[in-house]
């Protein structure tokens, strides 16, 4: 039988958990009740004596302090609507996992197959409210319907001898696994319903060369000889459309582009990847020579470079967009823990030192319609950062830096961009740390977490538009525990030298995972029916391409075997010998002994159709808004300053541990009161050495309205310029691309395809242009092509974004540098020129126009710029040092005074302008590659002869008063505004969120 | 070396904080910090009695998924060391009966307390008086705060110590417990040797953010009778070189020393003066 444990708060105990969820409640949905209780339920389904179920109770289920606890009885009064909360058959249950656990411990018996716990929450709500505001609370704020139910219960309603009636979410109606084939010599109509119907997202030309693969003869001939017929099994054919994915394969970026400029000049393009990404890396690493400081690129899960003699760094950047929008918390959180593995799973293995994020929402406080299925973008900013909370926190990983882009086209699908860096030995005994390769003859062990249905056609799922009929199977809940214990076993094994290679298991899971493996053999022969399955009634192809999280797949030398299995199972790891790799050639998926797929390699990885793809550049050409110059311009740069683009995220950086490791040297909040924005972050990975890595990002989708060419440069320019702020070096610098776009492919769907991909070409030239002339070389980078939302005429499409993320080095952490003003007396200099560049920018927005002047970037200037205040950092000659965005220099000053907690004293007659300039375009124009230093008097001529020659003014000083004053272009005061308010105004967007 | 002192630091299943736990036991002088998994501990290979400082470091137990530390408290409970018939916590029994040290930080400290090792007023280990919650506001926060040492009380570590600065990084850390009288004892034996305080470090404070999560009496750590078990939810090992600071880029007095190595350097002196 089942017994049911209720744990809840004692009555003088504060519930913050639920007084947290009453404020929501009224935040979200505007209903104002009197208070929320909230009890934790245990379902425990084994079978246990009644003192071993009081033990736990008692134990480790309840605290004795503040809580109460009652066993097959209910726990609640005081409500006047009680609301149960769990999860649906088969969905990822943590806190279920940890219970059942625990009382193996208790009892010292292992559970059997089919015993479990299953946890859920009841709400106990008081006020008034009818049945339809109960439900709404359950269906719109505190249940997800995807991956959990609920149940509704009136005081009225509910029995109190025995309360909410058990449910067990136990996966059932199993049907028994079966290998099926699917018959694909039928019209074209037919092979595109089949891949319709079969969620395998392959076009037609696509359908056909599979048709045509399995007509040769040889093939037939091959297939006999393991007992198939001429048919495709099912899971071939998942096979196939997992590798060939838009996910996995690039479609997109290895497309035949045709692309036309406004000039109608014709440019074929065989691979973006290739033409430029590819390309400009190569030819920096040729450029630089010795000076290469790249390893390992665009091969392996991530990139890796230099650190020192005996480190190197490895980083990768993912988006978890789709399933983010379907589930915001599971779906971030699965994000983060999910590019864990991929640094984790590179070369033999390297340890974690931080995460970054960074989320695109629409505005929180959206109040206009939502298109159906869509979550309102409240719920997603609240979900999507819990997730990402719990994921890196619960992974010892700081989180230390990120930012938040609101445009309301992100409604359509959120961006949820996460990435991690790590540390890795040069040497793994003897051997190059970022080098892998699996050897004939190696065992395939599959290590960490077991298989469920969890994220079944995940990888087909995001290469397509979210409609009516997403899955919910395509949802995953990632489980950072179990991560960490198998992270801790594998650095060890690594160590040992247990493995020649490894990697994750994410998107397409095994088929993936050991399929790509096996590139390196030639082949491999995998025994599905041994992985370890979450619960029965997974179909064999199910297994193969289950997304299930946390695990680990890798090449093990038989010699090695033995001692590797007897570690894990010490370290209570669990791992699974599936097989083999082999030179066969083919990849080889037996069940049962039956086989399952035989697919030639060299088809599955190098069989899929190149697409051709039409570009049609037209600039877009918007009306030069008619904004006169603003009265005062005190309250437009506290309006600014209140933008969400531009105000204070720090309740959210709060969230994350940004200092575990004790590394975080610059930490995301600086300044006298740590509550200053800084511009980067700088690590010290190794705790007994100064040196640091230096992280950074640049994203500006605004800019795209205009040109993407634009966006790309500007993105670049500020993830550089980042960089250098704080003191990243330079000449020891890499960078990562990762594309979001919407759907570029000419369809019925999308008749604006040739603009869109057009939007592609150029962002990838202007990639190819700034890269190359900052000597930054592409390491790694990830593209996700379809974020448009589709359900019945409603069409929304977000901007063209890419993150541009930034990591490199600075040899000693103790020169780096923080934005905030320092000392009343410094002199305050701007390096670069302001030009009339408003266009796309958060002045114009902020009166809901876009302009046409979008920032030029000068590559030439602003290199030269970077490397001369890097050597004014080693020289010691900068007290501060911050870049101009979003709000230009207006907001950049309000900043670095505020949180130096020092005034400004600014002469807007001293700025280096190009042309005539408005006072208010002065102030707020985005022009680029801008910084500004405060520099101690005494450091003046040296740090002025250092820039001689360059655009270098000084503009002002800071001053003791706590107020930023301004002189007009006339001499006249323009600004005369208290820090006080500036902050203040900076601060309340957000600040209770 | 004749005489060494030696540190361990218990790692696995969600621990986090080991690696600059031990770094900053070899700063203070310890001449051994081990790193050991539990593994390591339940198959016997490695033996907590050979230690003379066992270091329970932040992270999350099992994820906290039963309340923090809970699940992690129930499996050195019940655990067996292969080979004997001891239970994990036996063994951390007979170490603190030996007289040696034991520190836990956040996640270490809401262990040490669930599992009735803190306060343990007149060594009654094992029963659980005081718990560590939610904070007030309902959220994990990772902030720095001002701490007022009480001079008075027995614990070991922060001996001649007046105040510090340090991180919190937690989202249950808000102490209470589950009588008055246990407060009073606290109070009277001087058990709390860390309060959340104002800048100035002079009074205990209830207001947020000061006090970041609502503990009762501003109670930031708790100590044992002997002083020689402490627990506390701000990071010592957090602060240990100045550029941990928040503010080193505008402080430029700061000391190299950070004021959370003061606490590791207390143990180990205590170690070689008693324990050696």
């Amino acid at each position: 039988m089942a017994w049911r444990i209720l744990v809840g708060l004692k009555k003088h105990i504060k519930d913050a958990r639920g007084e947290r969820v009453k404020r929501n409640i009224a935040d979200h949905l505007g209903i104002h009740l009197t208070s929320v209780k909230t009890i934790d339920v245990y379902t425990v389904d084994a079978v246990l004596s009644e003192s071993d179920v009081h033990r736990a109770a008692q134990g480790p289920f309840s605290d004795p302090v503040i809580q109460n606890y009652a066993i097959n009885n209910p726990l609640a009064e005081d409500f006047d609507v009680i609301i149960e909360v769990g999860y649906r058959p088969g969905v990822t249950d943590n806190v279920g996992r940890t219970a059942r656990e625990a009382i193996e411990y208790l009892t010292g018996r292992k559970f059997a197959q089919g015993e479990a716990v299953y946890t859920s929450v009841q709400y106990l709500l008081s006020g008034q409210i009818s049945t339809h505001d109960a439900e709404r609370i359950a269906r719109d704020f505190l249940a997800n319907e995807l991956i959990q139910h609920w149940t509704v219960v009136s005081k009225s309603k509910f029995d109190f001898n025995r309360g909410i009636a058990v449910s067990i979410p136990r996966v059932t109606g199993a049907t028994p696994p079966e290998i099926k084939t699917v018959d694909i010599e039928v019209s074209d109509d037919e092979l595109l319903e089949i891949s319709r119907k079969g969620m395998l997202a392959l076009n037609l030309e696509e359908m056909r060369s599979i048709q045509n693969y399995f007509r040769q003869d040889n093939v037939k001939a091959a297939r006999k000889e393991v007992g198939l017929g001429a048919k495709p099994t099912d899971a071939e054919l998942e096979a196939l459309a997992q590798t060939w994915s838009e996910h996995c394969k690039h479609k997109i970026f290895a497309a035949q582009i045709e692309y036309q400029d406004e000039q109608g000049n014709l440019q074929i393009i065989n691979s973006l990847f290739k033409s430029f990404i590819v390309q400009v890396t190569a030819d920096i690493r040729t450029l630089r020579e010795q000076q290469d400081i790249c390893l390992s690129v665009f091969k392996d899960n991530a990139g890796v470079i230099r650190f020192n003699d005996d480190w190197s760094l490895v980083f990768k950047v993912e988006t978890h967009n789709s399933p983010s929008a379907l589930d915001p918390y599971g779906g971030a959180l699965t994000g983060i823990v999910g590019v864990n593995r991929d640094p984790f799973g590179t070369g033999l293995g390297a340890r974690l030192i931080f995460n970054t994020d960074v989320f695109c929402f629409a505005s929180p406080f959206y109040n206009k319609p939502l298109p159906p299925r869509l979550l309102h973008p409240r719920r997603i900013f609240e979900g999507v950062v819990e997730g990402v909370e719990h994921g890196g926190n619960k992974s010892g990983v700081p989180t230390v830096n990120g930012s938040i882009v609101f445009d309301d086209r992100f409604a359509g699908k959120p961006l949820v961009y996460c990435g991690t860096a790590a540390l890795m030995p040069r040497l793994v005994n003897g051997q190059p740390g970022h080098e892998k390769r699996a050897r004939v003859k190696d065992r395939i062990v599959m290590v960490g977490g077991r298989i469920g249905k969890d994220g079944i056609h995940g990888a087909t799922f995001s290469s397509e538009e979210l409609h009516e009929g997403s899955p919910v199977t395509a949802v995953q809940i990632g489980d950072p525990i179990t991560q960490k214990r198998m992270f801790d076993f594998l650095l060890i094994a690594r160590d040992r030298g247990l493995y020649n290679a490894i990697t994750d298991n994410g998107a397409g899971g095994l088929s993936s995972s050991v399929g790509e493996m096996a590139e390196d053999t030639g082949g491999f022969e995998m025994h599905l029916d041994r992985a370890p399955l979450k619960y029965k009634g997974l179909q064999p192809w199910e297994i193969l391409i289950s997304e299930a999280q946390e695990r680990m797949t890798l090449a093990v030398p038989p010699k090695k075997l033995l001692e590797f299995m007897k570690l894990a199972d010490e370290m209570g790891v669990e791992a699974t010998d599936l097989g083999e790799f082999t030179a066969s050639g083919y990849f080889h998926c037996l069940y049962e002994k039956k086989t399952l797929t035989y697919l030639s390699m060299d088809f599955l990885h190098n069989g899929v159709p190149q697409m051709v793809i039409p570009a049609k550049w037209t600039p877009p050409n918007y009306a030069d808004p008619d904004v006169s110059v603003p009265q005062d311009l005190s309250k437009t740069l506290e309006k600014l300053l209140g933008r969400l683009n531009v105000c204070s995220k720090e309740s959210v950086v709060r969230r994350y541990d940004h200092e575990v490791q004790a590394g975080t040297v610059i930490k995301p909040l600086v300044g006298i009161a740590n509550d200053g924005p800084s511009d980067a972050a700088v690590i010290r990975p190794l705790l007994d050495s100064f040196e640091g890595v230096v992280v950074s990002h640049g994203i500006c989708p605004r800019y795209s309205d205009i040109d993407t060419y634009h966006m790309m440069a500007n993105a670049i320019d500020e993830g550089l310029r980042n960089y250098v702020s704080v003191g990243g070096d330079v000449s020891h610098v890499a960078g990562l691309d990762n594309f979001c776009w919407c759907d570029p492919v000419l369809s019925e769907k999308t008749p604006d395809g040739p603009y869109k991909a057009a939007q592609l070409v150029r962002a990838n030239q202007a990639l190819y242009d700034y890269c190359l002339a900052y000597e930054i070389p592409l390491i790694s980078g990830k593209d996700s092509m379809k974020n448009d939302y589709m359900v019945g005429e409603t069409k929304i499409s977000i901007p063209p974004t890419v993150l541009f993320s930034v990591i490199g080095k600075i040899n000693d952490v103790r020169q780096s540098i923080s934005m905030d003003v320092k000392q009343p007396g410094d002199l305050l200099y701007l390096l670069g020129l302001t030009r009339d560049e408003l266009g796309g920018s958060e002045y114009f927005a902020m009166f809901g126009e876009i302009g046409n002047s979008v920032p030029r970037v000068d590559a030439p200037t602003a290199i030269k710029r970077y490397r001369t205040i890097n050597r004014a950092q080693l020289l010691g000659l900068v007290a501060s040092c911050h870049d101009l965005s979003e709000g230009g220099l207006g907001v950049a000053l309000a900043e670095i005074a505020f949180a130096g907690g020092l005034g400004l004293k600014v002469d807007l007659r001293n700025v280096d302008i190009e042309g005539p300039l408005r006072v208010d375009h002065l102030l707020f124009s985005e022009s680029a590659s801008r910084l500004l230093v405060t520099v101690s008097p005494r450091n003046r001529s040296s740090f002025e002869a250092l820039f001689e020659s360059q655009s270098c003014c000084c503009i002002g000083s800071v001053i003791a008063d706590k107020q930023l004053d301004v002189i007009g272009l006339n001499g006249e005061t323009l600004m005369s505004s208290q820090l006080a308010d500036l902050k203040e105004a900076w601060q309340r967007p957000l600040r209770e969120l | 070396m004749a005489k060494s002192v030696r540190a361990i630091v218990i790692a696995g299943n969600g621990t986090n904080c080991e690696r600059e736990v031990a770094f900053a036991c070899l700063s203070a002088g310890a001449n051994v910090a081990d790193i050991v998994h539990i593994a390591e501990l339940i198959s016997g290979r490695i033996q907590l009695k050979d230690y003379h400082f066992l270091n329970l470091a932040g992270g999350f137990l099992d994820g906290d998924d039963l309340g923090s530390a809970k699940a992690g408290a129930n499996r050195l409970t019940y655990a067996k060391v292969h080979g004997s018939h001891n239970t994990l916590r036996n063994e951390i029994e007979q170490f603190i009966a030996d007289g040696k040290l034991v520190m836990g930080v956040c996640n270490g400290f809401q262990l040490m307390v669930k599992m009735g090792l803190l306060p343990a007023v007149g060594g009654s280990f094992g029963e659980q008086t005081s718990s560590l919650t939610f904070n007030d506001r309902g959220r994990f926060e990772d902030r720095w705060c001002y701490l007022k040492v009480d001079s008075d009380s027995p614990c070991i570590y922060t001996k001649g110590l007046e105040s510090l600065y340090l991180p919190v990084r937690h989202g249950e850390g808000k102490f209470v417990v589950d009588r008055t009288e246990t407060l009073s004892q606290i109070r009277s034996l001087h058990l709390a040797p860390v309060h959340y305080s104002n800048a100035e470090c002079q009074e205990p404070v209830m207001e947020y953010p000061l006090n970041p999560n609502g503990s009762l009496d501003a109670i930031a750590g708790i100590c044992d009778e002997t002083g020689r078990l402490f627990g506390l939810m701000p990071h010592p090992e957090a602060y240990i070189h100045r550029t941990h600071h928040p503010r080193w880029t505008r402080e430029p007095d700061l000391p190299e020393e950070g004021m959370g190595l003061w606490l590791y350097q207390n143990a180990v002196a205590f170690i070689r003066n008693e324990l050696l």
